[in-house]
């Protein structure tokens, strides 16, 4: 390369397209690297400790994993987590229900979509707690409408055998909200004309939605799908609320026995908390892979 | 348009159409609706057992009154209002830069980082949690806002710049371009061409940040405790400790609790569901 071109290089490099996007990128990677992306890491190398969180770390290998085998705790945990990864993509065809009853253009319908995702936009505390209430067994709605239709009344977060799916329910209700307006904004996109069209060759009902109306809401569905499945794994606050773990530690979550551990009033144990959370991220990463690789081929088309 | 309007369908349905929508909304927000019927009784109904019977007397003004004038829910507020605003402001300020440089340059490792940012915010909050607590501790942050809005900016940088990013790719590219051919320094095509353009993203990101964080509970009980710094999530567990049985008080806290975020989507609705349903629609 002569002297001449490289001069002419040397200063767009500095203003321009090589080192600009770096200096814009600086903050924002410097704050994910350091609360993110290393902590990651970190939490892996702690799973390899036994740790109070106070002195020094003691090495221990793969203990923690070895005793999460035989940990009744951790089992129950891992059980729950399946239970509400199931459970909670009810969300998706409930939510398109709603969606269906709703996409209409009566008067006062925008009011009525609103009021369906108000459940959503309230805190997880709130709902825990409002939830927690109307399963209360002396004076809760639940009980107070079952005895009035002649049941017998349930405790429904006292009973081990119920309370996980009780608190699934409630979780489901804001989970539904947001399936609803994913599905009504994708209601709005598709083509009338094809509906019309389907509609002269004598589809309707539970055909038209399957053949032709589903088909063009799958965009909607694959954002479904993954905020459900993260939300799945994310429960926390429903069960710090709602029951603390309890009856009996039966109602734990990983998310929830992992922090349990961690910060336990009977001593901090950080080593085998990591190594829980480490699980926990181990089945999310299943996730995370297939939604970055849907992404990635949707990059690869031309824009 | 799916399902078939209920206008073209025969009167009867469309009277029975408008008698099920209040009474479905109606069963969908029960649990709600109990819970602000709870918060206008008196004390009096729930000691008598009186828990769904007609209210004996309506005390909407005594109940909420206490919460605001007599109880630590005002300071609550105010923290949360003290971490999620600044939250949003960082948050959304660092994504429009990464968005930018993700968004309009090419150069290798771009997809790569927008994967690291894509990714890192779906993680569970716990492989985070002893690592970015010890890190607070260490930088002598535990239990202040500071540490929190810290904690808060970075993670939700994440998904912002998600957002940001595809909204900044979807703009016409050729608005960069002529700048450039007219010589425009980069910093001030970011600032002059394409920060005015980006104004809906940056709104449907306040309102949504805003929602995230004023509803996070899981990093306020693991870096804040105590009624000083911690936020209205945590605080009305330890709101409820102290009216333990007093279901109405109770009630009216949950209620103000939850409100801000409500009122936030109901003044910016549009904002919050171009946010919330980005990529669903193409």
């Amino acid at each position: 390369m002569s002297a001449t071109t490289q001069h002419i290089k040397a200063k767009p490099l500095w203003n321009k397209q090589k080192l600009m996007p770096w200096l814009f990128l600086m903050p924002g990677i410097l704050f994910f690297a350091i609360y993110v992306i290393f902590p990651i890491f970190q939490s892996f190398n702690i799973s390899f400790y036994k740790w109070s969180g106070l002195g020094e770390p003691k090495y221990i290998g793969l203990k923690n994993y070895v005793k999460l085998f035989g940990d009744r705790a951790f089992e129950i945990s891992l059980w729950n987590n399946l239970k509400w990864l199931v459970l909670y993509l009810l969300a998706i065809p409930t939510g398109l229900a709603i969606a269906l009853f709703l996409n209409q253009t009566v008067t006062g319908i925008r009011l009525y979509k609103s009021l369906f995702f108000f459940p959503f936009v309230i805190s997880q505390v709130v709902v825990g707690l409002v939830f927690t209430w109307f399963y209360d067994p002396t004076f809760g709605l639940l009980n107070t409408i079952l005895t009035s239709l002649g049941f017998a009344p349930l405790n429904v977060l006292g009973d081990p055998t119920l309370v996980t799916y009780g608190i699934i329910l409630a979780g489901l209700w804001p989970q539904t909200a947001y399936c609803m307006i994913l599905y009504l904004t994708g209601l709005n996109t598709v083509d009338p004309d094809q509906v019309e069209a389907a509609r002269l060759d004598g589809a309707k009902g539970l055909r038209m939605l399957w053949y032709i109306i589903l088909p063009q809401l799958r965009p909607a569905t694959f954002i479904a799908f993954v905020v459900t499945v993260i939300g799945a794994l994310r429960s926390f606050d429903l069960v710090s609320i709602m029951t603390n773990g309890g009856p009996f530690g039966s109602s734990r979550v990983l998310s929830f026995y992992m922090f349990e551990k961690a910060l336990s009033e009977y001593g901090f144990r950080m080593g085998y908390g990591a190594a829980i959370a480490v699980v926990l991220f181990a089945i999310m990463m299943v996730f995370i892979v297939y939604f970055l690789r849907a992404m990635y081929k949707q990059e690869s088309e031309p824009r | 348009m799916f399902p078939k309007p209920i206008h073209r369908s025969a009167a009867h349905w469309q009277v029975f159409y408008q008698g099920m929508l209040p009474l479905v909304m109606i069963l969908w927000l029960l649990p709600l609706i109990a819970v602000a019927i709870f918060s206008i009784k008196p004390a009096v109904d729930f000691t008598n057992g009186n828990y769904w019977g007609w209210p004996s007397s309506f005390e909407a003004v005594e109940n909420y009154g206490k919460v605001f004038f007599a109880s630590d829910m005002p300071q609550y507020l105010l923290n949360s209002i003290y971490i999620t605003i600044p939250t949003v402001i960082g948050a959304v300020a660092l994504s429009c830069m990464t968005g930018f440089a993700l968004g309009v340059y090419k150069f290798k490792g771009n997809l790569l980082i927008f994967f690291f940012f894509v990714a890192g915010n779906f993680v569970p909050f716990q492989i985070l949690m002893v690592p970015v607590r010890t890190l607070t501790l260490d930088m002598g942050l535990y239990n202040t806002k500071t540490g929190l809005v810290l904690f808060h900016i970075a993670f939700q940088t994440g998904f912002c710049t998600l957002f940001m990013r595809n909204f900044i790719r979807a703009l016409p590219f050729e608005l960069v371009e002529a700048a450039r051919v007219e010589g425009v320094a980069e910093w001030r095509i970011f600032w002059f061409v394409v920060l005015p353009l980006v104004r809906p993203a940056i709104a449907a990101l306040s309102v949504l940040v805003f929602t995230f964080i004023w509803n996070d509970y899981f990093w306020a009980i693991v870096l804040t405790q105590g009624v000083e710094n911690t936020p209205v999530t945590s605080g009305i567990t330890s709101f409820n400790g102290q009216y333990r049985a007093a279901y109405h008080l109770m009630s009216a806290g949950s209620i103000v609790a939850a409100l801000p975020p409500v009122m936030m989507f109901f003044a910016m609705q549009k904002h919050f569901i171009a946010g919330l349903t980005l990529g669903s629609v193409k």
